[in-house]
């Protein structure tokens, strides 16, 4: 959790389809519900996907990302709502006949065929000839580098070989959205990092519409152009991983992704600063959007808390005001940060953390050590839901 | 497991373990190799007007002469006799043929049965497993007894057909083949739909998603996945019904008549009407060697399912 503003992916510097309105988007989603008896799992659900796209949906256990996923690749019925793929209402076409393939988070794959023979089902439901058959699992087999095993069961397979079959039966059909429950769910975390680059790199070397469902937020931010966070069956937030990082709309998602110190308070008269919160008042980078004494939270991530032996000295960049004396209670050592749980003297809970740079320096600060804390003015978010 | 674990596992499992291990050996060599070799020995001998009825008779209290007339008088002339008479012949193959033709009867009936409950709500599946084996509950001859009153001539069955008026005459069902086929298809489908279901039940649903995922539509999702998903299924059903029907005595006897002699009223006519003790052992010799063949099928697929496992 606490890499997960460090490491930002690849981001691709002029894809951003979803900013161009003149584009059409591949799938449109309007007001999709689906209850299952009377609990929606998934709520009037609206969102657009452009082609190229490698979309994340990410969200805590039960919010509904699977069955978003399985509405659309044809496993669920929708209570309500459409699924437009390129304009073509998808609801009345069955599973078999929809253009997307599904790459299952138990792999699903067939125990009495062969890896080429999974590979190849799709194909041969198509009714392709044998030789192209051939040759196209033969290409997809050595895409995901496992052409020396094409006659071995599933069973025979590692856990991460499993993953690559199953990635390579649901990319041979050259669906036109590649749905991805939760693909490394089962692989270690060094193997699952080298996996996401691989899946990114495969996704643009192909062009293909991606859509992954994940509750890990690193493996979100890692591979995605937009990651849509859900809670209950709604979405809270669609957005690049940078913006829903730096640019929460609202607590939930600020408390969702990474960590982060709230506190609540309400608009102080001149606008750009927030008054009554436990630490006093605080003073904001920008004017805030809302009311003098309307009800706002301040945000601020751990990594933007600056620690000091002293309270900061006077100067342009810094906001006097956001100085907070306080006491160190824990320090979690990590290897590349270390987090720090503090405490103020009004016992106002707060976190911290710094990157562990410079040749081993010798660690500062202690337990019970008094500290001061201070933040610059626009590292300060300011919520109003 | 290390070195040390192993030494110390290893004499507390000697004793109880091995003896565990070897139960099931123990038991077939009592129950069933001694039995099948005392059968063998009598088919080897002769019949004679005694008791027990046949010669030569293993005596200890012989000494060495003893013994070796013993074996000089043991032949495999009932085997040859078998081969003279066509009547086994034709015996064995009409109980192939029952038993085949039965266990395909009784796949066609009790797969889309064994199907059914597994789409049945998880609930109702434990009270349709419980109303397959409901039947049990009755002793299988009074469930024959009323298959026979049944199928009389006044029975409930013509009554019925009369009724709907799909037959003119009441048609003659006891003592014909159909009525053996009823009578093993009835009382046999709970081997049948058990294990089928047993596997059926097992079967990923994910697996025929993915089939249709891929461009499968649901009549070729069974053929493509759930058939051969569940052919341990059918193997395990097949035999457990083809076996004891081969010997089939009780159905064909009631329900079959004189004409249609299975080989399990061969047995019984040799050993109980004829008194011939030797030939009927040398019958049930021959059944053994002819059944002995698909229990090693049976045993090599399920070797292979459990190593797939
Ligand atoms: N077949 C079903 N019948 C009834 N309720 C269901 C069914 N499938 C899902 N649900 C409910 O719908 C909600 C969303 O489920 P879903 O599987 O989409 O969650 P998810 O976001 O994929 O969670 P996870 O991250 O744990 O996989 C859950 O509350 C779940 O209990
Ligand atoms: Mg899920």
């Amino acid at each position: 959790m606490q890499t997960v503003g460090s490491k930002q992916g690849v981001a691709r510097r002029d894809f951003a389809p979803w900013t161009d309105h003149t584009l059409a988007p591949l799938l449109r989603i309007e007001g999709l519900t689906k209850r299952f008896g009377a609990y929606p799992a998934v709520d009037n659900l609206s969102l657009a996907i452009y082609p190229g796209e490698f979309f994340a949906l990410l969200g805590p256990s039960g919010c509904g990302k699977t069955t978003l996923l399985r509405l659309i690749a044809g496993f669920e019925r929708a209570s309500a709502g459409r699924i437009l793929l390129d304009g073509v209402d998808l609801l009345p076409v069955p599973p078999h006949r929809r253009p997307v393939n599904m790459m299952f988070q138990s792999y699903a794959l067939f125990p009495h065929l062969t890896v080429a023979g999974n590979v190849a089902f799709g194909l041969k439901q198509e009714g392709l000839p044998k030789a192209q058959i051939a040759k196209r699992v033969g290409e997809m087999l050595a895409l995901v580098h496992l052409e020396n095993f094409g006659s071995r069961k599933p069973h025979e397979l590692s856990g991460g070989q499993r993953q690559r079959v199953a990635l390579a039966r649901s990319l041979v059909k050259r669906p036109r959205i590649l749905l991805l429950d939760e693909p490394m769910a089962a692989l270690d975390k060094k193997l699952r990092g080298e996996t996401q680059f691989e899946l990114m790199e495969l996704q643009r070397r192909l062009g293909l519409t991606f859509i992954i469902v994940t509750h890990d937020q690193s493996e979100a931010m890692t591979v995605a152009d937009r990651i849509a966070v859900m809670d209950r069956g709604h979405l809270m937030q669609v957005a690049p991983p940078a913006e829903i990082y730096e640019q929460p709309n609202s607590r939930w998602v600020a408390d969702f992704i990474g960590s982060v110190n709230l506190f609540e308070g309400r608009v102080g008269l001149d606008g750009s600063s927030v008054e009554g919160t436990a630490l006093g008042r605080l003073r904001v980078g920008a004017k805030i959007a809302a009311e003098p004494g309307a009800p706002v939270w301040v945000a601020v991530r751990p990594e933007q808390l600056r620690m000091g032996p002293n309270p900061a000295e006077p100067d342009a960049q810094w906001a006097l005001e956001n100085d907070v004396a306080a006491t160190l209670a824990d320090v979690a050592y990590l290897g590349d940060l270390s987090i720090y749980r503090l405490r103020t003297a009004a016992g106002v809970p707060l976190q911290a953390s710094r990157a562990n740079v410079g040749p081993f320096a010798p660690r500062t600060i202690a337990s019970n050590d008094k500290v001061w804390l201070n933040f610059p003015r626009a590292a300060a978010i300011v919520l109003t839901q | 497991m290390s070195d040390a674990h192993k030494s110390m596992a290893k004499p507390r499992r000697s004793f109880v373990a091995k003896l565990v291990v070897r139960l099931p050996y123990a038991w077939l060599v009592a129950f069933f190799l001694v039995p099948f070799l005392i059968v063998l020995k009598i088919s080897l001998s002769q019949t004679a007007i005694a008791q027990p009825p046949y010669t030569p008779i293993f005596d200890l209290a012989g000494g060495w002469h003893g013994i070796a007339s013993f074996f000089a008088g043991l032949s495999l002339d009932n085997y040859a006799f078998l081969g003279s008479d066509p009547l086994y012949f034709l015996s064995y193959l009409k109980s192939l043929e029952i038993a085949a033709l039965s266990t395909v009867m009784l796949l066609v009936i009790g797969y889309p049965i064994a199907y059914a409950m597994t789409r049945a709500p998880r609930r109702m599946q434990a009270v349709l497993v419980l109303l397959v084996i409901l039947p049990f509950w009755t002793s299988f001859l009074i469930r024959i007894y009323a298959w026979m009153n049944i199928l009389q001539h006044d029975g409930p069955l013509n009554r019925l057909l009369l009724a709907l008026d799909l037959v003119r005459e009441p048609p003659v069902w006891l003592s014909t083949n159909t009525a053996v086929y009823i009578g093993i298809v009835y009382s046999y489908l709970p081997f049948m739909v058990l294990p089928l279901y047993a596997t059926l039940e097992k079967l990923d649903e994910s697996l025929l998603e993915a089939a249709a995922d891929l461009g499968c539509p649901r009549w070729k999702a069974f053929w493509l996945v759930t058939m051969p998903l569940s052919a341990p299924g059918v193997i395990a059903g097949a035999l457990l019904c083809f076996i004891p029907a081969v010997g089939e005595f009780v159905i064909p006897d009631l329900l079959g008549g004189s004409r249609t002699a299975m080989i399990g009223q061969t047995i019984w006519t040799e050993f109980f009407a004829n008194k011939d003790w030797p030939t009927a052992s040398a019958v049930a010799v021959v059944l053994v060697c002819l059944l002995v063949t698909p229990i090693v099928i049976f045993q090599h697929q399920t070797m292979r399912g459990i190593e797939r496992d």
